[in-house]
């Protein structure tokens, strides 16, 4: 089952890892849950009772083909219809810089639930602050393929803005874990050499 | 040209006809009567008690040996219990959801056994305002009780008793019928896996109340009417007003502009009069006049009331999570984005309350330009996400 995990998000090691850390028999809300493979998972091998949310009707049918549970929503409007610590986990992974406000729907997550579990897309990765320092362009990377004009990425930020953020909310970053092809620099430099980085934060 | 394979029988006593799906079959439409002592009338809302009641009601495929396949289905205001197939061969019309019902169809009815009945109060078979009042011989008209959503839904528990089904595998509706389903889902817990409530509410809105209103004025007006005394020709004028009327609220602007666009009927200038000159009149008024040929104007009064009536959380002070207290299924809640009848709002709210309940919940808003009418058209999307969430459904029962 791990394997076809694994082997179903070959391009979204954030996941994995995402996956691995949510203990077993979980409440998980994951936001923009995409066609529900992770939840999928979830419940079969950790019995986790799971709920996703997606803003695409053809994605929403995947889920409800997997039957996973998933509700329409657009994240930009809050999580207004869940009450508070209704979960354990609540999952947002490479979503972050695409909502209105991301202060807001990071208060909105630590609300419905104890846990969030993020994916971040970092932008001061290495690949990318090379292409804006030395060519002068906004940079195009794999996780950020789209150009500025049309890209739905609009609050990129750094694992160092995100931590910041986490601050002045006053959450704590249980566990920070960067994703890269530079394991090893990336421990020691995970802001510029991680492309991703999932983190755990608590209240 | 549909095949149909329906079954004759129940508990199983011509079992010997499921092999027989390849011969071209009919729908048969079925009756049940209850309350024929003062001991099993049907208890209404309004306090008064009925019977005896016929229930008009059609099966489709066949119910597996554990009884856990079943599924019912839940007609709207004008809808009736043929769902799916044909009667006869010189039938033109198929049933009003044979696109989503039938062999390899959304409601599979090679694997479920699909119940549909005609509503209490309805004039398509079951006991309504034109029925006979045994106590006169006469016909109830208005002294028919005032019924209520969940008046159907009572009576609907008595058919399902009367065919040994236990529990249904899911309960499905659109608009009036999505309604029911929840009527149900809230006032037998027990008797229902799943429910799908589709393009419909928990609450009547005002402005949905009001265009009801509108309509039965209509109605109520027409000299034919005669304080619902009518003999054969009853008041057709005014039931086909309340039928154009209803049309509107069930399509929406942008479809009516691809429809009709400003287009004219048969003539290319302006007539300079007021018989119909547009194609969106035209189409109303024929709407209008077919609608009179199959419903009766009493009925629309009895049923449309029922409407205004619904409201799950009125006994819990508007809070709708309360009224959800005891319900045990799993939803697959669906909307339409141009319906503004129903609009997606209202399916948020029950999604919401269900959430807050912890109920196994998805919902889906269907983008569609056909307004509240997508129920019946937007079959594709609709069909996928009902046929996946029952197959799951079944799977875990």
């Amino acid at each position: 089952m791990k394997k076809l995990l694994t082997k179903e998000l070959i391009n979204r090691p954030d996941l994995i890892v995402i996956f691995d850390l949510i203990e077993e028999g979980s409440r998980v809300i994951d936001l923009g849950c995409g066609e529900g493979i992770l939840l999928y998972h979830l419940k079969k091998q950790k019995n986790c009772s799971v709920c996703g949310v997606e803003i695409s009707q053809d994605k929403i049918i995947e889920c409800i083909t997997r039957g996973i549970p998933v509700i329409y929503g657009n994240l930009d409007n809050g999580l207004n219809d869940y009450p508070e610590n209704s979960f354990d986990c609540v999952i947002l992974s490479q979503t972050l810089q695409a909502v209105a406000r991301p202060d807001k729907l990071l208060k909105d997550m630590m609300r419905v639930s104890k846990k969030s579990y993020i994916s971040l897309i970092n932008i001061g990765y290495i690949g990318a602050r090379v292409q804006i320092a030395f060519a002068g362009k906004m940079p195009i990377t794999k996780s950020l393929p789209t150009p500025w004009y049309k890209t739905k990425n609009i609050h990129l930020s750094t694992i160092i803005d995100f931590e910041i953020l986490c601050y002045e909310l006053g959450f704590k970053i249980e566990k920070r874990i960067p994703i890269s092809q530079y394991t090893f620099l990336s421990k020691l430099m995970p802001n510029l050499f991680s492309e991703m980085c999932v983190f755990v934060i608590s209240k | 040209m549909m095949h149909y394979c329906t079954t004759f029988y129940f508990f199983n006593i011509l079992p010997a006809m499921e092999s027989s799906k390849d011969i071209m079959e009919f729908v048969k439409e079925y009756d049940f009567v209850f309350g024929e002592v003062p001991e099993d009338y049907l208890v209404l809302d309004c306090g008064k008690k009925i019977g005896p009641i016929n229930i008009r009601y059609e099966t489709y495929g066949s119910l597996n040996p554990e009884r856990t396949n079943a599924i019912l289905i839940l007609h709207a205001l004008s809808g009736d219990a043929h769902v799916a197939g044909k009667h006869s061969p010189s039938d033109k019309k198929s049933g009003w959801w044979d696109k989503m019902v039938g062999p390899g169809k959304a409601f599979d009815t090679e694997k479920y056994f699909i119940v549909c009945s005609n509503v209490l109060g309805g004039c398509s078979g079951s006991t309504g305002p034109r029925s006979i009042n045994p106590e006169t011989g006469k016909l109830y008209n208005m002294s028919f009780p005032v019924i209520t959503i969940r008046d159907m839904v009572k009576a609907q528990y008595r058919l399902m008793k009367y065919l040994k089904i236990e529990k249904w595998l899911a309960i499905a509706g659109g608009s009036m019928g999505g309604m029911q389903a929840l009527q149900w889902a809230v006032s037998y817990p027990d008797a229902v896996k799943s429910v799908i409530p589709i393009a419909t509410t928990s609450r009547l809105s005002p402005q949905a109340i009001a265009f009801n209103w509108v309509g039965r004025e209509a109605i109520m007006s027409d000299p034919d009417w005669k304080n619902g005394n009518y003999q054969d020709k009853g008041p057709e004028k005014g039931l086909s007003i309340a039928r154009m009327l209803g049309h509107i609220t069930y399509l929406s602007d942008e479809s009516m502009a691809k429809k009709f666009g400003r287009n004219l009927q048969n003539m290319k200038d302006y007539a300079f009069n007021f018989s119909y000159n547009f194609q969106v009149e035209s189409y109303l008024k024929y709407q209008g006049q077919s609608f009179v040929e199959r419903f009766d104007a009493n009925s629309y009064l009895y049923i449309s009331r029922a409407m205004d009536y619904f409201d799950l959380s009125e006994e819990y002070d508007g809070n709708l999570t309360k009224a959800f207290e005891s319900v045990k299924s799993d939803f697959l809640v669906i909307s339409f984005s141009s319906d503004w009848l129903f609009p997606p709002s209202q399916s948020m709210q029950i999604v919401s309350a269900l959430r807050n309940k912890n109920l196994n919940v998805s919902y889906c808003n269907i983008d569609s330009i056909y307004g509240h009418d997508a129920f019946l058209l937007e079959t594709e999307v609709l069909g996928k996400l009902v046929a996946y969430f029952i197959e799951n459904q079944f799977k875990e029962s």
